[in-house]
């Protein structure tokens, strides 16, 4: 189902005519407020082009980006962060905690510095290093494309971010240290540039989840 | 030159500010105490305090730790009677001893950020500690006996 389509806009479409407009306006609003839309979410909205062609295959590139080890591997569906190409379990066990930046000894910074250590197997690095926190664990591992793009949008599921925050999340520099990795892994599979641009035009054509036989 | 506090110490050190702290402890500062295992942030011998937090210096250059607080096995207290160090030795932990330093320095961690853990609290915190010789049941206990040592003195 389209997230942002008014559960009743059809029926006000189809039987009233004149003040379409108006209607349709208000029905978009209470469609927005029931999927925890804010109405600046509505005027950011309002000038979108919504197109769920479009949508659902720029999606297609975004999901194959946020499935890559570069970015999952911090979306693990459990609280332990996964490792490698191959995203197995990260040695050592360290743990998400509540903030997401891991416990006692085991902090992520400890080891990951700001910067990328040199060397195969050395510990890739950031300033902001960390997992989603445990109150708000965005998992991506396990999802499928509908189940992402849905969980994408929703507030209570996103850090309640809202459409505009999203588009700006895209520059957000942890997203882009996917296309720093430490040496050995793996890039993504397009740049970041093409990955910002499917993002964009994803949200900005309605945000469609593509079907689950898609 | 870098500034740097060690142990309760100001100092300045002339180093390639992309040198690991942990040379510049070991090389520069004769604090021979804190180890060199692994060199990948894969063992935990080399753990010190940066700010009150257990980083390994063999990953951590030098330059992250300017201005910072340090804190090495040498000034964990000042008569090597810390909780934890007391604890090692009641308890005779070490087997060649090589780990400790940064064992010690990772429970002091842990300690201090809870200071009545469980087994499960010990074995998250210690994950990343090797010990060649395998002490993690004695690792435990003492961390236990250092929990009892800490609430007796307070
Ligand atoms: S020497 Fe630093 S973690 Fe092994
Ligand atoms: S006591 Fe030998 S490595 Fe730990």
């Amino acid at each position: 189902m389209n997230p942002f389509k008014p559960k009743n806009q059809g029926k006000i479409l189809s039987t009233v005519g004149g003040v379409f407009l108006i209607l349709l306006v208000v029905g978009i609003s209470v469609g927005m407020s029931e999927k925890n839309f804010s109405t600046e979410d509505y005027i950011e909205l309002s000038s979108l082009k919504k197109d769920s062609v479009v949508s659902k295959e720029a999606f297609k590139k975004v999901y194959s980006v946020l499935m890559h080890p570069r970015c999952m591997n911090c979306h693990p569906s459990g609280d332990i962060p996964l490792q490698g190409d191959d995203s197995h379990l990260h040695g050592m066990s360290p743990q998400r905690g509540e903030d997401g930046k891991g416990v006692y000894a085991m902090k992520c910074a400890n080891c990951h510095q700001n910067e990328n250590t040199p060397g195969i197997h050395a510990p890739p690095g950031n300033p902001e290093w960390h997992l989603p926190p445990a109150d708000m664990k965005m998992i991506f591992q396990g999802r499928t494309a509908n189940e992402l793009a849905k969980q994408l949008i929703d507030k209570s599921k996103n850090g309640n971010k809202s459409i505009k925050d999203l588009i700006a999340h895209a520059e957000d520099t942890l997203v882009k240290a996917g296309w720093h990795p430490a040496e050995g892994l793996s890039l993504p599979p397009m740049s970041h540039k093409e990955f910002k641009e499917a993002w964009v035009t994803w949200l900005k054509t309605g945000a469609y989840a593509p079907d689950n036989s898609e | 030159m870098i500034s740097l506090n060690v142990n309760e110490k100001d100092l300045q050190v002339d180093v390639d500010p992309e040198t690991p702290l942990l040379w510049v402890l070991r090389d520069h500062l004769d604090l021979p105490g804190t180890k060199y295992g692994c060199g990948v942030a894969q063992c935990g011998a080399c753990v010190v305090h940066l700010e009150g937090e257990a980083v390994r210096s063999c990953v951590t250059k030098v330059k992250r730790a300017e201005n910072k607080k340090v804190v090495t096995i040498e000034g964990l207290a000042e008569n090597n009677d810390h909780p934890v160090q007391q604890a090692w030795t009641e308890v005779d932990v070490p087997q060649c001893g090589y780990c400790h330093s940064g064992q010690i320095m990772s429970a002091a961690v842990l300690l201090k950020e809870n200071p009545n853990p469980t087994d499960e609290d010990i074995d998250l915190a210690m994950a990343g500690n090797i010990c060649r010789c395998g002490t993690y049941s004695r690792i435990r206990k003492a961390i236990h006996v250092a929990a009892e040592i800490n609430k007796s003195s307070t």
